[in-house]
């Protein structure tokens, strides 16, 4: 690799309360594929987002292609080369793929065209994708190729992907790392975010370490073990998840032949699921999400009503609570979309800490709310779920993904709920933070808590759960001990839908 | 090129900025506006916003501010509380309407007996009054999914035909020598509203209006009710997780605003215009709107924003006396307000960056 592509010097960015970037320098060279690694909250969206041209630096220089490079907007940076896929997908659902690629373009060609270059590109890339199908019917891996394909099209020196994997299967994130290992080899550098370091490792040829804004090292992280790059982020070592000590005792919470029509145009239905659950028992759903894990997580915290007698709690049908009666029962649930969902964007910590925490908690006083409670609860949350931020008065969306997430889950873990219900609870997670939070789980559930941990993450299903069933299509597999297991009999109960057989062997 | 980038965090320092720039960014427009019209525009100005407080018949005038403001203020405080958690109540007119008109059927049923119950029994007939006219929209909705925007406000219309019918119908006075309208109720002691301290304009529609401003403003801000209001406004999905059902609320801000606009129009029918006349409404119900949104949906924004509002139309009748101003033109100096408003608005959630865009 001769020269560099994109050099960094001194990058700062400040934020009220943080400074997100501190003097960031690096160089990419081209057809290089450099991973940006750090803790949550490390900076790296910040830093992706001042080379797209989204957010402007306080101070420092940028290089591209031998040239100064300021980027006062992302049109700027697509100009002279640089494309970045989002974690966050922005697509239309009623439109088609091609409508979508053409909306992102300054100057659509004509659709029979565009259909023809994407057609052309996606097989180009192995990617494929059918321009004339509607973004609505995709699944994440898909609608990310969308992002991608819509990126190649104008034939970008450097692709920028913030956590592109976090949603993808693992036969979707072969495919992907098959194309940017193509698209490298033809000289397209690729600035590549990810916390699932073993991806890292296979698939980077360098790395920046970020922590607290500033880069505290770099390696290539093929020399090193996954062990090895997280104690590197965390710069101290970190424990292993300790799953001791749990017997489950009498069963808590009952589903019986829930059937449920879809939330969404798009969305699937639950047909005829059933399952019981045991104090102190974890257990674990897998499967692609967009199966009816929303769907599911949905009617748990009551969000849906379902039919009677189909959701009971110690014996007691509660099919028709809402949401703060099943709280007050002790069955709580995190869902997978922080924002908006899980919590309000525009709403301080504090306030996100008196959305779900009032019954249960002391936060309010015939109905009024005790400010001075809601605070210390919500530092509490920092605290105990090591949520980086300036304090609780800070927006939710101020937060970086990572950490809002930490506060969601530590949210309600903090509860003491006697069921939780959590919906891909480390998504977005660094490797230690995830660590913590399937730890507190485990701990949840060693006090005699029931826990549900839906995930596409099998690997951290394996490592927590007791108990494994898939979601696949709106219907849920037979619960089997997660013991002995092997991965072909996972694979057998994923379904072979989606491919997901194939890619679990 | 001027671009707009989105700010991380809304600025408080604009939000409360912004509303004193809508003022004097009308007041320039506005003078601009006068002085086309051939009207000296600093004279103009000053008949509209000085002379109503401290001009020469200022005494006079001070009392009119309270009478105005009143029921705008009352109004708009139940409408910020809806259009807080997105819910568009555009017919707090018509809500107006029925409360005067079920007020005052409940007096003129009485009349010519005295009681000190008489006047509590309007007050709730008048909340009534406006109420059910504001749950129609919130059952509508509810049940068939209709608009509460359309609906709110299409029944303004029915409403000012209601109050027509009325006033030539059955609440037509039976003294009056032919002549359409309802007897007066400042003539009739136990249905009266009168001014409380002489000169002030401070009638029980003041009072309820100053009781309004700081129940919703300790309602909204302190109570877990109003943090559900602002919830659901924000993140309708996380206001679902949080337990609030769509349904309860809409039929909630609905009905509050319905009655608050009620009791506005009651207050107003014993009071200060103290018949029941085809043309009793003078649009307040719709002012409100501007004044709930000059008044940043805030319970105190909108106190201030109401004595202003009240001001602009003082000294709007005043400049069209004394300076012969059409009224279009005083209408349009209000719309301005809110124009400018809005328009500033921009600065509490973008911040502005002068530079060249690329081409
Ligand atoms: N718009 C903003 N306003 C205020 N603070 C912000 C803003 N965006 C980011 N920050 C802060 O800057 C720091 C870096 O955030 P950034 O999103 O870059 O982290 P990250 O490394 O991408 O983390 P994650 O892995 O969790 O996505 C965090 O402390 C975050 O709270
Ligand atoms: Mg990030």
């Amino acid at each position: 690799m001769t020269g560099s592509l994109l050099k960094i010097e001194g990058l700062t960015k400040a934020y009220p309360g943080v400074v997100a970037n501190d003097g960031v320098g690096f160089e990419v060279a081209p057809g290089e594929v450099h991973a940006l690694l750090g803790e949550n909250g490390a900076g790296k969206s910040t830093l992706v987002k001042m080379i797209y041209g989204l957010v402007k630096p306080d101070a420092g220089r940028m290089t591209f292609q031998g040239r100064p490079y300021t980027p006062a907007e992302p049109r700027a940076a697509r100009a002279a080369g640089v494309a970045m896929v989002f974690q966050h997908f922005s697509l239309f659902e009623a439109l088609n793929v091609a409508e979508n690629v053409a909306l992102g373009m300054e100057n659509p060609p004509p659709m029979g065209d565009l259909a023809e270059r994407i057609r052309a590109i996606s097989t180009a890339y192995g990617l494929p994708l059918d321009p004339a199908r509607t973004v609505g019917d995709l699944s994440a891996g898909e609608r990310q190729r969308v992002e991608i394909i819509r990126c190649l099209l104008q034939d970008p020196k450097l692709l920028i992907m913030d956590e592109p994997t976090s949603v993808l299967t693992p036969q979707e994130v072969e495919i992907l790392f098959h194309t940017l290992r193509k698209l490298a080899a033809e000289g397209t550098a690729i600035l590549y975010i990810s916390h699932k370091l073993e991806e890292i490792r296979s698939l980077c040829d360098g790395a920046t370490i970020l922590r607290g804004g500033k880069v505290v090292a770099s390696c290539i992280p093929r020399e090193k073990s996954a062990r090895e790059l997280a104690e590197l982020m965390v710069g101290g070592e970190f424990a292993a998840t300790d799953r001791a000590g749990r017997v489950s005792g009498a069963t808590i919470l009952e589903v019986d032949h829930l059937n449920l029509p879809p939330m969404t145009q798009f969305g699937p239905a639950l047909k005829n699921v059933s399952f019981s659950l045991a104090a102190g028992e974890v257990l674990g759903i897998g499967g692609v999400a967009g199966n009816g894990q929303e769907e599911l997580l949905a009617t748990l915290s009551g969000e849906r009503p379902s039919g009677a007698g189909t959701v009971s709690l110690h014996g007691q049908d509660i099919s028709d609570l809402g949401p703060n009666d099943r709280r007050r029962l002790g069955l709580l649930a995190a869902p997978e979309e922080r924002l908006g969902h899980a919590a309000v964007p525009n709403l301080s910590l504090t306030e996100n800490a008196i959305l779900t925490g009032t019954v249960r908690r002391p936060l309010t006083r015939n109905g009024f709310l005790n400010m001075g409670a809601a605070r210390r609860f919500a530092e509490e949350i920092i605290k105990g779920f090591d949520v980086r931020t300036p304090g609780p008065h800070v927006a939710a969306r101020a937060l970086s993904g990572g950490n809002l997430q930490k506060f969601v889950i530590g949210r309600e873990v903090l509860q003491s709920p006697e069921v939780l219900v959590v919906n891909q609870p480390t998504w977005g997670v660094d490797a230690a933070a995830a660590a913590a939070i399937r730890q507190s789980l485990l701990d949840l559930a060693a006090k005699g808590a029931a826990v549900i941990v839906i995930s596409q993450d099998l690997d951290e299903l394996m490592e927590i759960a007791d108990r494994f069933c898939a979601l696949n299509e709106g219907r849920l597999s037979e619960p089997r001990p997660t013991e002995g297991l092997t991965m072909e009999e996972i694979g057998l109960m994923l379904g072979g839908a989606h491919g997901m057989q194939e890619a679990a062997l | 090129m001027i671009t707009l980038i989105k700010r991380p965090t809304p600025s408080r320092f604009w939000s409360f900025t912004t509303p004193v720039l809508a003022v004097i960014a009308t007041m320039i427009a506005g003078g601009v506006l006068f002085s086309i019209l051939g009207k000296d525009p600093v004279q103009a100005i000053k008949v509209i916003f000085w002379d109503p407080l401290l001009g020469p018949n200022a005494a006079y005038f001070r009392g009119q501010l309270l009478v105005k403001a009143g029921p705008l203020i009352l109004i708009a405080a139940g409408l910020a509380v809806g259009f807080r958690a997105g819910i568009w109540n555009i017919g707090a007119e018509g809500q107006y309407i029925m409360g005067a008109l079920a007020g005052a059927s409940v007096a003129l049923a009485a009349y010519p007996a005295e009681s000190h119950w008489l006047f509590p029994a309007m007050v709730v007939a008048g909340a009534l009054g406006g109420w059910i006219w504001g749950m129609i929209p919130a059952v509508l909705k509810v049940l068939f999914g209709t608009s509460e925007i359309l609906v709110s406000l299409m029944l303004v219309y029915v409403a000012q035909n209601f109050l027509a019918w009325a006033a030539f119908g059955p609440l037509k006075n039976p003294e009056g020598y032919g002549f359409p309208g309802s007897r007066n109720l400042q003539q009739y002691p136990s249905a009266h509203n009168p001014e409380l301290f002489a000169g002030t304009g401070m009638h029980w529609g003041v009072v309820a209006a100053l009781i309004a401003v700081i129940a919703t403003y300790v309602l909204m801000q302190r109570h877990i009710a109003g943090f559900r209001i602002r919830v659901a406004g924000e993140a309708p999905r996380a206001a679902r997780f949080a337990g609030v059902l769509p349904a309860n609320l809409v039929m909630f801000c609905l009905g509050l605003s319905g009655a608050l606009a009620g009791l506005a129009g009651m207050f107003e029918v014993s009071g200060p215009s103290g018949q029941i006349t085809d043309s009793f409404n003078a649009g307040y119900g719709f002012t409100a709107i501007i004044v709930a949104f000059l008044g940043r949906l805030n319970a105190i924004g909108i106190l201030l924003a109401g004595l202003l509002m009240a001001l602009t139309y003082i000294g709007g009748d005043m400049a069209q006396l004394m300076l012969g101003l059409p009224t279009a033109a005083i209408q349009v100096f209000q719309g301005m307000l809110l124009f400018f408003l809005l328009g500033f608005d921009l600065l509490t959630h973008y911040r502005l960056r002068l530079g060249k865009g690329s081409k």
